[in-house]
């Protein structure tokens, strides 16, 4: 086996019994254990769990059981809660916490007989877009450990980068699966809001907040995404939708694009960047497959990153109030009041980003701000909704640039939290629409990997692998490997 | 017709009391880093009140990326949750209650 075996390698390989789980899941956890020093990317490594798990993996397989994912490792970001094994989130607030419960995106990965052999590190409740807002340290980018990896699923993107992993669960609310995939030169797809069930995912901001897959082909996200997805009663806001081609996905593999696109370059996405360089490349491959690119327009893509901070930052002042010192999580020293334990339990248990962001929700939320900041940035949501559906009368999916710039150094932006921000200046507009995007590798800027975005309608994930499949038949950049990740 | 943008929607002033926000939002906070994060807060809603410019008259607010409303179902009860195991993590019980300081004296 090669550390950068594909699921679908691995998957062939177990089948025709080259190795057994446990020695797939043994030699993964023996190259998390050499690179993760140097990387920082897993908060937890569960090798007493993942090898249990892969030992009766082997025995369903010695019984017959013939499933694709049967005894394959991966790893979670550490969002989803997980029975009996610690659940960060990144933050101090949740450094002791043991959930009573299994995500349903966690339940579904174990009974497709997956193995988790440990949890990603991540931005603070997923808030940031650099990893370096973790309680548990900042993680490395593999392709040059003195810059980010991106985030908030900076270390899931890292992991499967650096080869520790062929997959990772991560979550997307504002760009938190497409951004690190696009700086760590992998493949992220952020299904439709409603795809994944969001249960036992510990919440930032609860009308955006979407699970999805991190891997290096497009073959692997699909093979995750049908394992992942599917209705849940326990998530108000789980789709009912049922996809024939989902059902099919994880036997089958994603379908052969069998017709040309039209492609739209949504032009407020485009500039002379000279990072483009690869979307550019990216659009000469895509007419040459067939396809037809053309020029469309979605007016209100400036106000997506100040409206995004608006709702997200409310819901997440919302969501985080639960964190109260009482329950469970952090409790500070000695309090001597009610009101001393919520406060400095809170203060203590939260970091800067995550305060800022709070006190940024508590204030647009406030008495007198409300219709100003919350119910106007509501509207405005709907206007970027309208600007992607009448886009779609147009053309079949659309391509843009993930992020503005490839992976920065660190340090480089901490100060700058405007600046950070606009990190998410390609993604945010998608996740407001409840949209599925992915992100791909499609070039490189002074050696550092860049990404190109695909976005569909609503529950169009299979436009998007199909296009995206095609795309990495074609070229290698999905192929390509940091040196000396250890 | 668009608003001009504005850093204080309700003709208030623009300085932000961060000690009022930071006792709704119940966080200790003090001193030095009061000040650095009403130099943030400002920073940051500047940036957020670029939107105002946008003509939003007769639109409907969008709370739902999909416009869908919650779904419901019947009020049965269908687990059976252990109070000993979901208080496992708390910091103070006792007899499935959490403990906290004394509210009243």
């Amino acid at each position: 086996m090669s550390e950068f075996s594909s699921l679908r390698e691995m998957s062939a390989d177990l089948a025709k019994g080259a190795y057994s789980s446990v020695e797939l899941t043994q030699a993964h956890l023996e190259r998390i254990q050499t690179a993760n020093a140097a990387l920082n990317c897993f908060i937890s490594i569960n090798a007493e769990s993942a090898l249990a798990a892969a030992t009766k993996a082997d025995q369903q397989r010695a019984q017959g059981d013939q499933r694709a994912t049967l005894g394959l490792p991966f790893a979670h970001k550490d969002i989803f809660c997980t029975r009996d094994i610690l659940t960060t989130a990144g933050s101090k607030m949740l450094s002791n916490f043991v959930a009573p419960y299994d995500a349903t995106v966690v339940s579904n990965m174990a009974a497709a007989g997956m193995i988790s052999v440990g949890k990603t590190n991540m931005d603070e409740f997923a808030m940031g877009s650099s990893n370096e807002n973790s309680f548990f340290g900042t993680v490395s980018n593999p392709w040059d450990h003195t810059r980010v990896p991106g985030g908030s699923s900076g270390g899931s993107a890292a992991a499967v980068a650096a080869g520790l992993v062929a997959a990772a669960t991560g979550t997307d609310t504002g760009g938190s699966i497409r951004q690190p995939a696009a700086l760590c030169g992998i493949t992220g797809l952020k299904p439709t809001y409603g795809r994944v069930s969001r249960y036992g995912m510990i919440a930032f901001a609860s009308s955006l907040d979407q699970a999805g897959p991190m891997t290096r082909t497009a073959e692997d996200a699909a093979l995750m995404l049908g394992v992942m997805a599917g209705f849940d009663p326990k998530d108000s806001t789980s789709s009912e939708r049922h996809d024939d081609w989902l059902d099919g996905v994880v036997a089958n593999g994603i379908a052969v694009l069998d017709r040309p696109l039209t492609i739209g370059l949504p032009r407020e996405y485009f500039s002379d960047n000279p990072n483009f360089g690869g979307i550019e490349a990216a659009k000469t491959e895509l007419e040459k497959m067939g396809h037809t690119l053309v020029d469309v327009s979605l007016p209100h893509t400036e106000s997506a990153v100040p409206v995004y901070y608006v709702l997200a930052s409310a819901e997440a002042s919302t969501n985080l109030s639960r964190y109260d010192g009482v329950r469970f999580g952090h409790r500070c020293e000695d309090p001597q009041s009610l009101q001393d334990l919520y406060e400095r339990s809170r203060e203590e248990g939260f970091g800067a980003e995550v305060k800022r962001r709070i006190l940024t929700g508590t204030y647009t939320l406030s008495v007198g701000y409300f219709d100003a900041y919350y119910l106007k940035a509501q509207k405005i949501r709907r206007l970027i909704s309208e600007d992607f559906q009448q886009a779609f009368t147009q053309v079949d999916v659309l391509l843009a640039p993930t992020s503005p710039t490839p992976a920065f150094k660190k340090n480089q932006l901490t100060d700058d939290h405007v600046a950070m921000y606009q990190q998410d200046l390609f993604t945010v507009p998608t996740s407001l629409a409840g949209l599925p995007a992915m992100s791909l590798p499609c070039g490189f800027s002074n050696g550092l990997p860049m990404g190109m975005q695909l976005i569909a309608p609503a529950f169009r994930e299979d436009l998007l692998l199909e296009l995206a499949a095609q795309y990495q038949r074609q070229t290698d950049w999905h192929l390509k490997r940091p040196e000396a990740v250890v | 017709m668009s608003q001009e943008p504005t850093a204080d929607p309700e003709g208030e002033s623009n300085e932000i009391d961060v000690g009022h926000l930071a006792a709704l939002a119940r966080l200790a906070i003090h001193g030095d880093a009061s000040a650095k994060i009403a130099d943030d807060l400002q920073a940051i809603i500047a940036m957020i009140d670029t939107m105002q410019a946008v003509n939003t008259d007769g639109v409907e607010p969008l709370s739902h990326p999909l416009d869908t409303t919650a779904r419901l179902r019947s009020d049965e009860v269908t687990e059976h949750p252990d109070p000993a195991h979901f208080q496992s993590g708390a910091p103070a019980t006792a007899d499935h209650y959490y403990l906290v300081p004394r509210v009243v004296e």
